[in-house]
């Protein structure tokens, strides 16, 4: 079964989704990634979605799953990348992913997890 | 129910096809407009007529459906259109092609005095055929108008969803106009768009120009919104005026979103999110004053 690669970078974590999710591997996902960020002690996760060109309520609300997740382990998750369609489509379904920080593209959400570490962890993630 | 019969329609419509264009002509003669040229009209009634005669011995005279009566419904439906985009009103285009009945009618007379049974059924049977041409004319007139309508409506929203770039990172979107859910696809598309385009992080929504908020324009908002935080850029709703905010309160209806009460007040914010400021530079003195 394919697995979706999860990359080391300092103390955060890189996924990048580049193929079209279903629901079988966005379930592998969230427990590939609960365990490596135990594993690993990351403070950040960053999950690049600029491939993704489908979401259903399914795959937002495993998105949405994964911040609550990784929150819980003391890891902030910043989702990059979300193209307009999918913005759309999430909102229209009534998923607007209230805990999950989100970024124009990979390199402006690493800045925002560094400032975040920065900040050790002072920042609560439901501040507008 | 019996099919008026018009076996001597067309027959006599061509014989006397001038003397009925020419009393055409006279009748339409005091509703004459400087917006339809005299030589224009003077055609256009000359075609009908020939058209009609032809459409007539093609087919049956009860069915303007039938393809014998394409020529004929072609150039009417060129003729309302027209009729239609210049500003015609629906009774003017009615009566055009109504008003054709009475020399049509006064020839019948003229010919069939002597059979009244063949003249009813001539008369009825002209009289259908021309209400029914009347109805397609008033039917095409209304559906250019309604074009007209729909393509206004488009290039008013199209008009009316601009996005501007402020600075660096900072868009400015000015609605005008009443936000329903389609303007607000075309809102949100535009703004999405622009966002990745100028790699915006910050987009100003400035509702000064949108007369009412209510529960459902407040939740359009809200999507737009939410939409924008999910590709990464926060917004900030500015120009809500005294009444609307009052309107607002009183309907309970919550932004939850960082509003400001001018345009210039939310790109103050949005510089100072940005880490930007603006300082007032002392002014070097002109040169010759020196």
């Amino acid at each position: 079964m394919d697995r979706i690669p999860i990359l080391k970078l300092g103390e955060a974590l890189l996924v990048t989704i580049q193929v079209d999710m279903h629901d079988r591997l966005a379930m592998a996902l969230e427990e590939d990634l609960t365990t490596r960020i135990v594993e690993h002690a990351a403070k950040g996760v960053l999950i690049d979605i600029s491939a993704l060109e489908i979401v259903d309520s399914f795959i937002g609300r495993t998105l949405a799953n994964i911040a609550m997740i990784a929150k819980v382990l003391d890891a902030v998750t910043v989702v990059v990348g979300m193209r307009p369609a999918v913005a759309i489509t999430l909102v229209e379904l009534g998923l607007s992913l209230p805990g999950v920080r989100t970024a124009l593209n990979a390199e402006r959400g690493m800045a925002m997890i560094r400032a975040l570490l920065d900040d050790n962890g002072l920042t609560s993630a439901d501040e507008s | 129910m019996v099919m008026p019969s018009a076996a001597r329609l067309p027959e006599i419509l061509s014989r006397f096809h001038r003397q009925i264009l020419a009393d055409w002509l006279e009748i339409l003669q005091p509703t004459r407009d400087v917006r339809l040229p005299a030589a224009e009209m003077d055609a256009q009634c000359d075609i009908i007529i020939t058209r009609l005669v032809q459409s007539c011995r093609d087919g049956n005279v009860t069915d303007i459906a039938a393809p014998g009566f394409e020529p004929l419904r072609e150039i009417l439906t060129d003729l309302s259109r027209t009729r239609a985009l210049q500003g015609f009103s629906p009774r003017e285009t009615a009566t055009f092609l109504f008003s054709l009945k009475q020399p049509l009618f006064a020839r019948l007379r003229d010919v069939l005095a002597a059979e009244p049974a063949v003249l009813a059924g001539e008369t009825l049977a002209a009289s259908t055929l021309i209400d029914q041409l009347g109805l397609f004319m008033m039917e095409t007139f209304q559906r250019a108008r309604e074009e007209v309508i729909i393509r206004q409506q488009t290039e008013i929203s199209e008009l009316s969803t601009p996005v501007v770039r402020l600075w660096q990172g900072i868009l400015a979107l000015p609605l005008i106009g009443t936000l329903d859910s389609a303007r607000t696809q075309v809102v949100m598309e535009n703004l999405l768009d622009s966002i990745v385009r100028f790699e915006a992080d910050i987009a100003i929504i400035d509702i000064t120009g949108v007369p009412t908020v209510d529960t459902l324009v407040a939740q359009h908002l809200l999507k737009t919104v939410a939409a924008a935080r999910l590709m990464g850029a926060d917004c900030i709703i500015s120009g809500i005026r005294p009444q609307i905010a009052q309107t607002m309160v009183h309907l309970g209806v919550e932004l939850n979103v960082v509003s400001k009460a001018n345009l210039s007040d939310a790109f103050a914010l949005a510089l100072r999110r940005l880490g930007k400021t603006v300082v007032t530079q002392k002014r070097a003195l002109p040169a010759d004053a020196a």
